[in-house]
Protein backbone atom coordinates (compact mmCIF):
# COMPACT_ATOMS: atom_id res chain seq x y z
CA UNK A 1 0.00 0.00 0.00
CA UNK A 2 1.45 3.44 -0.73
CA UNK A 3 1.67 5.88 1.88
CA UNK A 4 0.11 8.51 0.12
CA UNK A 5 -2.75 8.12 -2.47
CA UNK A 6 -4.40 10.62 -4.69
CA UNK A 7 -7.18 9.50 -6.42
CA UNK A 8 -9.05 11.42 -9.05
CA UNK A 9 -8.85 14.42 -7.55
CA UNK A 10 -9.99 17.87 -9.30
CA UNK A 11 -10.21 21.26 -7.47
CA UNK A 12 -12.09 24.05 -9.35
CA UNK A 13 -12.12 28.01 -8.32
CA UNK A 14 -15.45 29.12 -9.84
CA UNK A 15 -15.42 28.45 -13.35
CA UNK A 16 -11.28 28.09 -13.33
CA UNK A 17 -10.17 24.25 -12.97
CA UNK A 18 -7.19 24.33 -10.59
CA UNK A 19 -6.62 20.34 -10.89
CA UNK A 20 -8.48 18.05 -12.81
CA UNK A 21 -8.68 14.33 -12.02
CA UNK A 22 -5.25 14.15 -10.69
CA UNK A 23 -4.04 10.83 -9.70
CA UNK A 24 -0.69 9.21 -8.70
CA UNK A 25 0.74 7.97 -5.29
CA UNK A 26 3.66 8.30 -2.99
CA UNK A 27 5.80 5.12 -1.99
CA UNK A 28 7.13 5.16 1.61
CA UNK A 29 10.38 6.41 1.88
CA UNK A 30 10.65 8.09 -1.74
CA UNK A 31 11.39 11.68 -2.90
CA UNK A 32 8.72 12.55 -5.41
CA UNK A 33 9.18 15.99 -7.30
CA UNK A 34 6.39 17.84 -8.57
CA UNK A 35 7.41 19.69 -11.28
CA UNK A 36 5.17 22.12 -14.04
CA UNK A 37 5.03 25.68 -15.48
CA UNK A 38 3.82 28.28 -12.93
CA UNK A 39 0.11 28.43 -12.25
CA UNK A 40 -0.25 24.39 -13.36
CA UNK A 41 -1.60 23.75 -9.99
CA UNK A 42 1.08 22.22 -7.59
CA UNK A 43 0.42 24.61 -4.78
CA UNK A 44 -3.12 23.85 -5.12
CA UNK A 45 -2.81 20.10 -4.90
CA UNK A 46 -0.55 20.58 -1.80
CA UNK A 47 -3.02 22.70 -0.13
CA UNK A 48 -5.82 20.02 -1.07
CA UNK A 49 -3.13 17.64 1.08
CA UNK A 50 -2.61 19.26 3.39
CA UNK A 51 -6.62 19.62 3.96
CA UNK A 52 -6.18 23.79 3.16
CA UNK A 53 -8.89 23.49 0.45
CA UNK A 54 -11.17 19.98 0.34
CA UNK A 55 -10.93 18.68 -3.17
CA UNK A 56 -13.94 19.27 -5.19
CA UNK A 57 -14.03 16.06 -6.45
CA UNK A 58 -11.92 13.04 -5.54
CA UNK A 59 -10.53 11.49 -2.12
CA UNK A 60 -6.74 11.48 -0.59
CA UNK A 61 -5.88 8.64 1.03
CA UNK A 62 -3.06 8.41 3.74
CA UNK A 63 -1.65 4.96 5.12
CA UNK A 64 -4.95 4.21 3.48
CA UNK A 65 -7.33 6.41 5.36
CA UNK A 66 -9.29 9.05 3.59
CA UNK A 67 -7.63 12.79 4.85
CA UNK A 68 -9.99 14.84 1.79
CA UNK A 69 -12.00 17.07 4.13
CA UNK A 70 -9.95 16.84 6.92
CA UNK A 71 -8.71 19.90 8.49
CA UNK A 72 -4.80 20.93 8.24
CA UNK A 73 -4.27 19.79 11.94
CA UNK A 74 -6.02 16.76 11.77
CA UNK A 75 -3.68 15.54 8.61
CA UNK A 76 -0.68 17.24 10.34
CA UNK A 77 -1.47 14.86 13.46
CA UNK A 78 -2.04 11.80 11.30
CA UNK A 79 1.81 12.51 9.87
CA UNK A 80 2.08 14.69 7.38
CA UNK A 81 3.85 18.18 7.83
CA UNK A 82 4.62 21.00 4.87
CA UNK A 83 6.17 24.07 4.55
CA UNK A 84 5.12 27.09 2.68
CA UNK A 85 6.66 28.76 -0.69
CA UNK A 86 5.97 32.45 0.97
CA UNK A 87 8.34 31.54 4.13
CA UNK A 88 5.98 31.60 7.13
CA UNK A 89 8.09 31.62 10.51
CA UNK A 90 5.90 32.75 13.55
CA UNK A 91 8.18 36.34 13.46
CA UNK A 92 8.18 37.48 16.89
CA UNK A 93 9.23 34.20 18.16
CA UNK A 94 12.78 33.39 18.18
CA UNK A 95 14.04 30.10 16.27
CA UNK A 96 14.03 28.01 18.98
CA UNK A 97 10.44 28.71 20.13
CA UNK A 98 9.14 28.41 16.70
CA UNK A 99 10.59 24.84 16.58
CA UNK A 100 9.13 23.99 20.49
CA UNK A 101 5.68 25.31 19.65
CA UNK A 102 5.72 22.59 16.78
CA UNK A 103 7.24 20.11 18.88
CA UNK A 104 4.48 20.41 21.24
CA UNK A 105 1.63 18.43 18.75
CA UNK A 106 3.60 14.88 19.97
CA UNK A 107 5.51 16.08 23.16
CA UNK A 108 3.68 15.15 26.59
CA UNK A 109 5.40 18.25 28.55
CA UNK A 110 7.59 21.16 28.01
CA UNK A 111 10.80 19.29 28.89
CA UNK A 112 10.29 17.14 26.22
CA UNK A 113 8.95 19.61 23.05
CA UNK A 114 12.21 21.61 23.94
CA UNK A 115 14.30 18.31 23.44
CA UNK A 116 12.79 17.42 20.31
CA UNK A 117 13.21 21.23 19.07
CA UNK A 118 16.91 21.13 19.98
CA UNK A 119 17.78 17.94 17.82
CA UNK A 120 15.81 19.46 14.72
CA UNK A 121 17.31 22.72 15.13
CA UNK A 122 20.76 21.15 15.35
CA UNK A 123 20.10 18.92 12.86
CA UNK A 124 18.99 21.61 10.15
CA UNK A 125 21.91 23.59 10.98
CA UNK A 126 20.35 26.23 12.88
CA UNK A 127 21.48 25.29 16.31
CA UNK A 128 23.76 28.76 16.40
CA UNK A 129 20.61 30.75 15.43
CA UNK A 130 18.41 29.13 17.89
CA UNK A 131 18.00 32.24 20.36
CA UNK A 132 17.47 34.81 17.68
CA UNK A 133 13.95 36.32 16.90
CA UNK A 134 13.23 34.53 13.36
CA UNK A 135 11.92 37.94 12.22
CA UNK A 136 15.33 38.93 11.10
CA UNK A 137 16.57 35.61 9.72
CA UNK A 138 17.47 35.48 5.91
CA UNK A 139 15.92 34.17 3.43
CA UNK A 140 18.02 30.56 3.77
CA UNK A 141 17.87 30.45 7.36
CA UNK A 142 13.67 30.96 7.20
CA UNK A 143 13.51 28.45 4.57
CA UNK A 144 15.47 25.79 6.70
CA UNK A 145 13.44 26.82 9.78
CA UNK A 146 10.33 25.88 7.80
CA UNK A 147 11.41 22.66 7.30
CA UNK A 148 12.79 22.18 11.14
CA UNK A 149 9.42 23.49 11.94
CA UNK A 150 7.46 21.02 9.81
CA UNK A 151 10.03 17.88 11.11
CA UNK A 152 9.10 18.93 14.69
CA UNK A 153 5.44 17.40 13.97
CA UNK A 154 7.57 14.12 13.84
CA UNK A 155 6.10 13.89 10.06
CA UNK A 156 5.71 9.97 8.25
CA UNK A 157 5.16 12.74 5.07
CA UNK A 158 6.72 15.77 4.52
CA UNK A 159 5.34 18.37 1.76
CA UNK A 160 8.19 20.66 0.42
CA UNK A 161 6.95 23.77 -0.88
CA UNK A 162 9.76 25.81 -3.35
CA UNK A 163 12.20 25.60 -0.34
CA UNK A 164 15.35 26.41 -3.23
CA UNK A 165 14.02 29.51 -4.51
CA UNK A 166 15.70 32.55 -3.76
CA UNK A 167 18.77 30.39 -2.59
CA UNK A 168 22.52 30.82 -3.27
CA UNK A 169 23.91 27.76 -4.59
CA UNK A 170 26.04 26.80 -1.00
CA UNK A 171 22.46 27.23 0.76
CA UNK A 172 20.97 24.95 -1.89
CA UNK A 173 23.67 22.46 -1.39
CA UNK A 174 23.24 22.72 2.26
CA UNK A 175 19.45 22.20 2.11
CA UNK A 176 19.78 19.63 -0.43
CA UNK A 177 21.87 17.70 2.50
CA UNK A 178 19.26 18.65 4.66
CA UNK A 179 16.29 16.91 2.51
CA UNK A 180 18.75 13.77 1.94
CA UNK A 181 19.07 13.38 5.45
CA UNK A 182 15.65 13.17 6.46
CA UNK A 183 14.83 10.71 3.56
CA UNK A 184 17.48 8.76 5.41
CA UNK A 185 14.96 9.10 8.81
CA UNK A 186 12.91 7.02 6.66
CA UNK A 187 10.48 10.07 6.21
CA UNK A 188 8.95 10.59 2.58
CA UNK A 189 8.51 13.72 0.64
CA UNK A 190 6.91 14.97 -1.72
CA UNK A 191 8.58 18.10 -3.39
CA UNK A 192 7.78 21.21 -5.41
CA UNK A 193 10.69 22.66 -6.92
CA UNK A 194 11.49 24.64 -10.19
CA UNK A 195 15.63 24.41 -9.77
CA UNK A 196 15.84 21.25 -12.03
CA UNK A 197 18.95 20.33 -11.06
CA UNK A 198 18.18 19.76 -7.54
CA UNK A 199 14.66 18.16 -8.42
CA UNK A 200 16.56 16.01 -10.87
CA UNK A 201 19.55 15.00 -8.28
CA UNK A 202 16.80 14.63 -5.24
CA UNK A 203 13.81 13.02 -6.15
CA UNK A 204 13.57 9.30 -6.67
CA UNK A 205 10.09 9.50 -9.17
CA UNK A 206 8.94 12.72 -10.74
CA UNK A 207 5.43 13.92 -11.49
CA UNK A 208 4.58 16.53 -13.85
CA UNK A 209 1.28 18.88 -13.95
CA UNK A 210 0.15 21.30 -16.77
CA UNK A 211 -2.75 23.45 -16.61
CA UNK A 212 -4.29 20.96 -13.31
CA UNK A 213 -3.52 17.51 -15.66
CA UNK A 214 -1.07 15.47 -14.83
CA UNK A 215 0.76 14.81 -18.00
CA UNK A 216 3.57 12.72 -16.90
CA UNK A 217 5.27 10.70 -14.29
CA UNK A 218 8.42 8.26 -13.83
CA UNK A 219 12.41 8.60 -12.84
CA UNK A 220 14.06 11.74 -13.76
CA UNK A 221 15.44 9.67 -16.35
CA UNK A 222 12.37 9.45 -18.36
CA UNK A 223 11.00 12.77 -17.46
CA UNK A 224 14.27 14.51 -19.16
CA UNK A 225 13.93 12.49 -22.27
CA UNK A 226 9.44 12.98 -22.17
CA UNK A 227 8.30 14.51 -25.40
CA UNK A 228 5.29 16.33 -23.51
CA UNK A 229 7.02 17.16 -20.49
CA UNK A 230 9.63 18.90 -22.86
CA UNK A 231 7.10 21.04 -24.83
CA UNK A 232 5.72 22.33 -21.64
CA UNK A 233 7.93 23.07 -19.35
CA UNK A 234 11.64 22.21 -19.79
CA UNK A 235 12.03 23.48 -23.14
CA UNK A 236 14.55 22.39 -26.11
CA UNK A 237 17.79 24.20 -24.99
CA UNK A 238 17.05 23.11 -21.63
CA UNK A 239 17.10 19.33 -22.43
CA UNK A 240 20.20 20.06 -24.39
CA UNK A 241 22.31 21.69 -21.88
CA UNK A 242 21.32 18.58 -20.16
CA UNK B 1 15.92 41.72 40.44
CA UNK B 2 13.61 41.64 37.57
CA UNK B 3 11.69 37.75 38.55
CA UNK B 4 11.19 39.27 41.72
CA UNK B 5 9.75 42.37 40.75
CA UNK B 6 5.95 40.87 40.83
CA UNK B 7 6.65 39.90 44.39
CA UNK B 8 8.23 42.88 45.43
CA UNK B 9 5.36 44.81 44.13
CA UNK B 10 2.81 42.23 45.91
CA UNK B 11 4.19 42.90 48.97
CA UNK B 12 4.50 46.52 48.94
CA UNK B 13 0.87 46.88 48.01
CA UNK B 14 -0.17 44.09 50.60
CA UNK B 15 1.92 46.39 53.34
CA UNK B 16 0.21 49.76 51.34
CA UNK B 17 -3.41 50.08 53.62
CA UNK B 18 -1.36 49.42 57.12
CA UNK B 19 -0.07 52.90 56.44
CA UNK B 20 -3.55 54.86 56.43
CA UNK B 21 -4.57 55.82 53.44
CA UNK B 22 -8.17 58.54 52.75
CA UNK B 23 -10.43 56.72 51.93
CA UNK B 24 -10.44 58.25 48.55
CA UNK B 25 -6.89 57.30 47.47
CA UNK B 26 -7.90 53.49 48.61
CA UNK B 27 -10.75 53.10 45.29
CA UNK B 28 -8.46 54.87 43.28
CA UNK B 29 -6.12 51.43 43.92
CA UNK B 30 -9.02 49.13 43.84
CA UNK B 31 -10.04 50.46 40.59
CA UNK B 32 -6.54 50.10 39.54
CA UNK B 33 -5.76 46.94 40.69
CA UNK B 34 -9.45 45.99 38.96
CA UNK B 35 -8.29 47.20 35.79
CA UNK B 36 -5.31 45.61 36.16
CA UNK B 37 -7.07 41.98 35.78
CA UNK B 38 -9.54 43.58 33.21
CA UNK B 39 -6.41 44.74 31.10
CA UNK B 40 -4.02 41.16 32.05
CA UNK B 41 -7.49 39.08 30.52
CA UNK B 42 -7.72 41.33 27.48
CA UNK B 43 -4.12 40.83 27.05
CA UNK B 44 -4.02 36.96 27.10
CA UNK B 45 -6.64 37.19 24.33
CA UNK B 46 -5.69 40.11 22.44
CA UNK B 47 -1.84 40.56 22.25
CA UNK B 48 -0.64 37.20 23.51
CA UNK B 49 -3.69 35.15 21.13
CA UNK B 50 -3.80 37.95 18.38
CA UNK B 51 -7.15 38.59 18.83
CA UNK B 52 -8.42 41.40 19.46
CA UNK B 53 -11.75 42.44 21.20
CA UNK B 54 -13.93 45.93 21.62
CA UNK B 55 -16.26 43.46 23.43
CA UNK B 56 -14.80 43.01 26.65
CA UNK B 57 -17.58 44.64 28.28
CA UNK B 58 -19.57 41.94 27.48
CA UNK B 59 -17.66 39.86 29.65
CA UNK B 60 -17.22 42.19 32.58
CA UNK B 61 -21.02 43.08 32.65
CA UNK B 62 -22.02 39.16 32.58
CA UNK B 63 -19.61 38.99 35.49
CA UNK B 64 -21.14 42.06 37.09
CA UNK B 65 -24.58 41.00 36.61
CA UNK B 66 -24.27 37.28 37.15
CA UNK B 67 -23.73 38.53 40.90
CA UNK B 68 -26.35 40.86 41.00
CA UNK B 69 -28.76 38.79 40.05
CA UNK B 70 -27.77 35.96 42.61
CA UNK B 71 -28.10 38.56 45.19
CA UNK B 72 -32.03 39.91 43.81
CA UNK B 73 -33.45 36.38 42.97
CA UNK B 74 -31.79 33.98 45.71
CA UNK B 75 -30.84 36.61 48.18
CA UNK B 76 -27.65 35.13 48.88
CA UNK B 77 -24.19 37.12 49.11
CA UNK B 78 -23.40 39.12 45.66
CA UNK B 79 -19.64 37.53 46.56
CA UNK B 80 -20.93 33.92 45.43
CA UNK B 81 -20.44 35.64 41.82
CA UNK B 82 -17.10 35.40 42.11
CA UNK B 83 -17.81 31.79 42.15
CA UNK B 84 -20.50 31.58 39.83
CA UNK B 85 -19.69 33.78 37.56
CA UNK B 86 -16.79 31.10 36.46
CA UNK B 87 -19.05 28.42 34.63
CA UNK B 88 -21.60 31.78 33.70
CA UNK B 89 -18.66 33.05 31.47
CA UNK B 90 -17.16 29.81 30.32
CA UNK B 91 -20.29 29.46 28.75
CA UNK B 92 -20.71 32.71 27.69
CA UNK B 93 -17.36 32.66 26.42
CA UNK B 94 -17.95 29.54 23.99
CA UNK B 95 -21.20 31.19 22.68
CA UNK B 96 -19.40 34.32 21.99
CA UNK B 97 -16.25 32.09 20.53
CA UNK B 98 -18.54 29.87 18.64
CA UNK B 99 -20.17 33.28 16.61
CA UNK B 100 -16.98 35.25 16.27
CA UNK B 101 -13.78 33.29 16.23
CA UNK B 102 -14.88 32.08 12.66
CA UNK B 103 -13.94 35.89 12.14
CA UNK B 104 -10.97 37.11 11.57
CA UNK B 105 -8.82 40.69 11.91
CA UNK B 106 -11.18 43.51 12.24
CA UNK B 107 -13.93 41.33 11.52
CA UNK B 108 -13.82 39.38 15.19
CA UNK B 109 -13.10 42.93 16.22
CA UNK B 110 -16.24 44.43 14.98
CA UNK B 111 -18.15 40.96 16.09
CA UNK B 112 -17.19 41.49 19.16
CA UNK B 113 -18.03 44.86 19.65
CA UNK B 114 -21.70 44.16 18.45
CA UNK B 115 -21.94 41.65 21.00
CA UNK B 116 -21.09 43.85 23.73
CA UNK B 117 -23.70 46.23 22.99
CA UNK B 118 -26.39 43.23 21.87
CA UNK B 119 -25.72 42.27 25.75
CA UNK B 120 -26.21 45.67 27.29
CA UNK B 121 -29.48 46.45 25.26
CA UNK B 122 -30.42 43.13 25.80
CA UNK B 123 -29.57 44.01 29.73
CA UNK B 124 -31.89 47.00 29.34
CA UNK B 125 -34.69 45.55 27.83
CA UNK B 126 -35.06 42.14 30.50
CA UNK B 127 -36.68 44.01 32.75
CA UNK B 128 -38.22 41.48 34.58
CA UNK B 129 -34.72 39.82 34.87
CA UNK B 130 -32.60 42.24 35.16
CA UNK B 131 -34.59 45.12 36.54
CA UNK B 132 -33.71 47.16 33.41
CA UNK B 133 -32.40 50.26 33.68
CA UNK B 134 -33.34 50.75 37.67
CA UNK B 135 -30.14 48.56 37.93
CA UNK B 136 -29.60 46.38 40.76
CA UNK B 137 -28.70 47.34 44.27
CA UNK B 138 -26.91 45.54 47.19
CA UNK B 139 -28.79 47.18 50.22
CA UNK B 140 -26.06 46.46 52.37
CA UNK B 141 -22.65 46.44 51.21
CA UNK B 142 -20.07 44.00 53.17
CA UNK B 143 -17.69 46.22 54.29
CA UNK B 144 -17.77 50.24 54.47
CA UNK B 145 -13.94 50.70 54.78
CA UNK B 146 -11.84 49.55 51.82
CA UNK B 147 -9.02 47.70 52.57
CA UNK B 148 -10.74 44.45 52.83
CA UNK B 149 -12.16 44.90 49.02
CA UNK B 150 -8.30 45.84 48.28
CA UNK B 151 -7.11 42.87 49.43
CA UNK B 152 -9.83 40.71 48.07
CA UNK B 153 -9.26 42.46 44.21
CA UNK B 154 -5.40 42.29 45.34
CA UNK B 155 -5.47 38.50 45.29
CA UNK B 156 -7.51 38.35 43.05
CA UNK B 157 -5.14 40.44 40.77
CA UNK B 158 -2.19 38.09 42.19
CA UNK B 159 -4.02 35.06 41.17
CA UNK B 160 -4.80 36.21 37.63
CA UNK B 161 -0.99 37.36 37.28
CA UNK B 162 0.03 33.86 38.41
CA UNK B 163 -1.91 31.99 35.92
CA UNK B 164 -1.38 33.81 32.96
CA UNK B 165 2.36 33.69 33.57
CA UNK B 166 1.70 29.81 34.01
CA UNK B 167 -0.18 29.38 30.92
CA UNK B 168 2.53 31.51 28.44
CA UNK B 169 5.40 29.52 29.86
CA UNK B 170 2.92 26.16 28.80
CA UNK B 171 1.69 24.22 25.67
CA UNK B 172 -1.02 26.68 25.61
CA UNK B 173 1.27 29.82 25.86
CA UNK B 174 2.93 28.62 22.57
CA UNK B 175 0.16 27.93 20.99
CA UNK B 176 -1.17 31.09 21.21
CA UNK B 177 1.31 32.81 20.07
CA UNK B 178 1.94 30.36 17.36
CA UNK B 179 -1.87 31.73 16.37
CA UNK B 180 -1.26 34.87 17.13
CA UNK B 181 2.14 35.00 14.32
CA UNK B 182 0.09 33.28 11.44
CA UNK B 183 -2.85 31.15 11.83
CA UNK B 184 -2.66 29.44 8.73
CA UNK B 185 1.02 28.05 9.57
CA UNK B 186 -0.14 27.32 12.94
CA UNK B 187 -3.18 25.43 11.72
CA UNK B 188 -0.49 23.16 9.36
CA UNK B 189 1.34 22.49 12.12
CA UNK B 190 -1.07 20.74 13.98
CA UNK B 191 -2.63 23.28 16.25
CA UNK B 192 -6.57 23.24 16.16
CA UNK B 193 -6.85 26.82 16.40
CA UNK B 194 -10.35 27.40 16.79
CA UNK B 195 -9.86 25.44 19.92
CA UNK B 196 -6.93 27.15 21.85
CA UNK B 197 -8.68 30.44 20.08
CA UNK B 198 -11.81 29.31 22.58
CA UNK B 199 -9.59 28.51 25.31
CA UNK B 200 -7.89 32.00 25.16
CA UNK B 201 -11.18 32.95 24.85
CA UNK B 202 -12.90 31.10 27.87
CA UNK B 203 -9.88 32.10 29.96
CA UNK B 204 -10.08 36.35 28.73
CA UNK B 205 -13.98 36.19 29.61
CA UNK B 206 -13.69 34.06 33.30
CA UNK B 207 -11.23 36.70 34.42
CA UNK B 208 -12.92 39.55 32.83
CA UNK B 209 -15.93 38.12 34.69
CA UNK B 210 -14.26 37.91 38.15
CA UNK B 211 -13.64 41.31 38.00
CA UNK B 212 -17.22 42.19 37.17
CA UNK B 213 -18.12 39.84 39.52
CA UNK B 214 -16.09 41.63 42.10
CA UNK B 215 -17.12 45.12 41.20
CA UNK B 216 -20.73 44.56 41.68
CA UNK B 217 -19.60 43.66 45.22
CA UNK B 218 -17.35 46.94 45.36
CA UNK B 219 -19.69 49.67 43.80
CA UNK B 220 -23.10 47.94 45.54
CA UNK B 221 -24.80 49.03 42.35
CA UNK B 222 -24.75 48.44 38.83
CA UNK B 223 -27.20 49.35 35.68
CA UNK B 224 -26.70 47.96 32.08
CA UNK B 225 -25.23 51.36 31.08
CA UNK B 226 -22.35 51.36 33.65
CA UNK B 227 -21.10 47.56 33.16
CA UNK B 228 -22.05 47.26 29.86
CA UNK B 229 -20.93 50.47 28.14
CA UNK B 230 -18.21 51.13 24.85
CA UNK B 231 -16.49 53.50 25.87
CA UNK B 232 -15.68 52.79 29.06
CA UNK B 233 -15.18 49.53 29.67
CA UNK B 234 -14.41 47.67 26.21
CA UNK B 235 -12.69 50.68 24.82
CA UNK B 236 -10.77 51.51 28.40
CA UNK B 237 -9.71 48.19 28.76
CA UNK B 238 -8.28 48.07 24.99
CA UNK B 239 -6.29 51.51 26.06
CA UNK B 240 -5.06 50.16 29.18
CA UNK B 241 -2.90 47.37 27.33
CA UNK B 242 -1.91 49.48 24.30
CA UNK B 243 -0.88 52.09 26.83
CA UNK B 244 0.94 49.56 29.00
CA UNK B 245 2.47 47.40 26.44
CA UNK B 246 0.76 44.71 24.06
CA UNK B 247 2.00 40.96 24.92
CA UNK B 248 3.89 41.78 28.24
CA UNK B 249 3.50 40.66 31.94
CA UNK B 250 3.40 43.92 33.56
CA UNK B 251 1.89 46.37 30.63
CA UNK B 252 -1.47 45.85 31.66
CA UNK B 253 -0.52 46.73 35.06
CA UNK B 254 1.00 49.67 34.27
CA UNK B 255 -1.67 50.67 31.48
CA UNK B 256 -4.56 50.43 34.59
CA UNK B 257 -2.00 52.73 36.56
CA UNK B 258 -1.52 55.66 34.60
CA UNK B 259 -5.50 55.22 32.77
CA UNK B 260 -6.97 54.91 36.24
CA UNK B 261 -5.08 58.34 37.35
CA UNK B 262 -5.44 59.54 33.88
CA UNK B 263 -9.17 59.51 34.35
CA UNK B 264 -9.09 61.05 37.44
CA UNK B 265 -7.23 63.74 36.79
CA UNK B 266 -9.02 64.43 33.66
CA UNK B 267 -12.45 63.92 35.21
CA UNK B 268 -11.71 66.31 37.88
CA UNK B 269 -10.68 69.50 35.61
CA UNK B 270 -12.91 71.95 34.81
CA UNK B 271 -14.69 71.91 31.71
CA UNK B 272 -12.06 69.47 30.45
CA UNK B 273 -13.69 67.08 32.80
CA UNK B 274 -16.62 66.04 30.03
CA UNK B 275 -13.80 65.86 27.59
CA UNK B 276 -12.34 62.76 28.94
CA UNK B 277 -13.13 60.43 26.48
CA UNK B 278 -11.81 63.14 23.80
CA UNK B 279 -8.33 63.37 25.62
CA UNK B 280 -8.08 59.25 25.93
CA UNK B 281 -8.72 59.27 22.16
CA UNK B 282 -5.90 61.76 21.44
CA UNK B 283 -4.10 59.82 23.88
CA UNK B 284 -4.38 56.41 22.32
CA UNK B 285 -3.28 58.24 18.60
CA UNK B 286 -0.11 59.00 19.99
CA UNK B 287 0.57 56.07 21.86
CA UNK B 288 0.21 53.99 18.85
CA UNK B 289 2.06 56.48 16.80
CA UNK B 290 5.23 56.79 18.92
CA UNK B 291 5.23 53.97 21.77
CA UNK B 292 3.49 51.35 19.49
CA UNK B 293 4.58 48.69 21.60
CA UNK B 294 3.51 50.54 24.94
CA UNK B 295 5.44 51.60 27.54
CA UNK B 296 6.63 48.74 29.09
CA UNK B 297 7.37 46.84 25.40
CA UNK B 298 9.17 50.27 24.51
CA UNK B 299 10.81 50.81 27.69
CA UNK B 300 14.69 51.43 26.17
CA UNK B 301 12.97 54.17 23.24
CA UNK B 302 11.47 55.73 26.36
CA UNK B 303 14.54 56.30 28.57
CA UNK B 304 16.95 56.32 25.73
CA UNK B 305 15.49 59.64 24.85
CA UNK B 306 16.95 61.22 27.93
CA UNK B 307 20.34 59.80 28.02
CA UNK B 308 22.85 62.29 26.41
CA UNK B 309 23.55 61.51 22.76
CA UNK B 310 26.33 59.46 22.15
CA UNK B 311 27.34 59.02 25.20
CA UNK B 312 29.75 55.87 26.47
CA UNK B 313 27.28 54.31 29.09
Amino acid sequence: MSLLHIQRVSKRFGGLAALTDVSYSVERGEILGLIGPNGAGKTTLFNVVNGFYPPTKGDVFFKGEKISHLQPYQICKRGVGRTFQVVRPLQRMTVLDNVIASAFLRAKDKAEAERIALDIVEFTGLYEDRSLVSKGLPLGKRKKLEIARALATQPEMLLLDESFAGLNPSEQNELIDIIRRVKTKGITIMIIEHHMKVIMSLSDRVVVLNYGEKIAEGTSQEIGNNPLVIEAYLGEAERASN
Amino acid sequence: MKKLMPLIVFLVLCFLPLIGLSSYVMHILVLVIMWSIIGMAWNLLGGYCGQVSFGHAAFFGMGAYSSGLLYHHLGISAWWGLLVSVPVLAITSLVIGFICLRLRGAYFALATLALGEVLRVTAENLVKFTQGDLGILIKQRTWVEKTWYFYVILLLAAGSFFLIKKVMKSKLGYYFVAIREDQDAANSLGINTTLYKTIALCLSGILTGIAGAFYMNYMGYIDPTTVFPLYDISIVTVMVVMVGGVATYSGPVIGALIMVFLAEVIRSMPRIGAAHQTLFGILLIFIIIFLPNGIVGDFRKITGRFKPRGALK
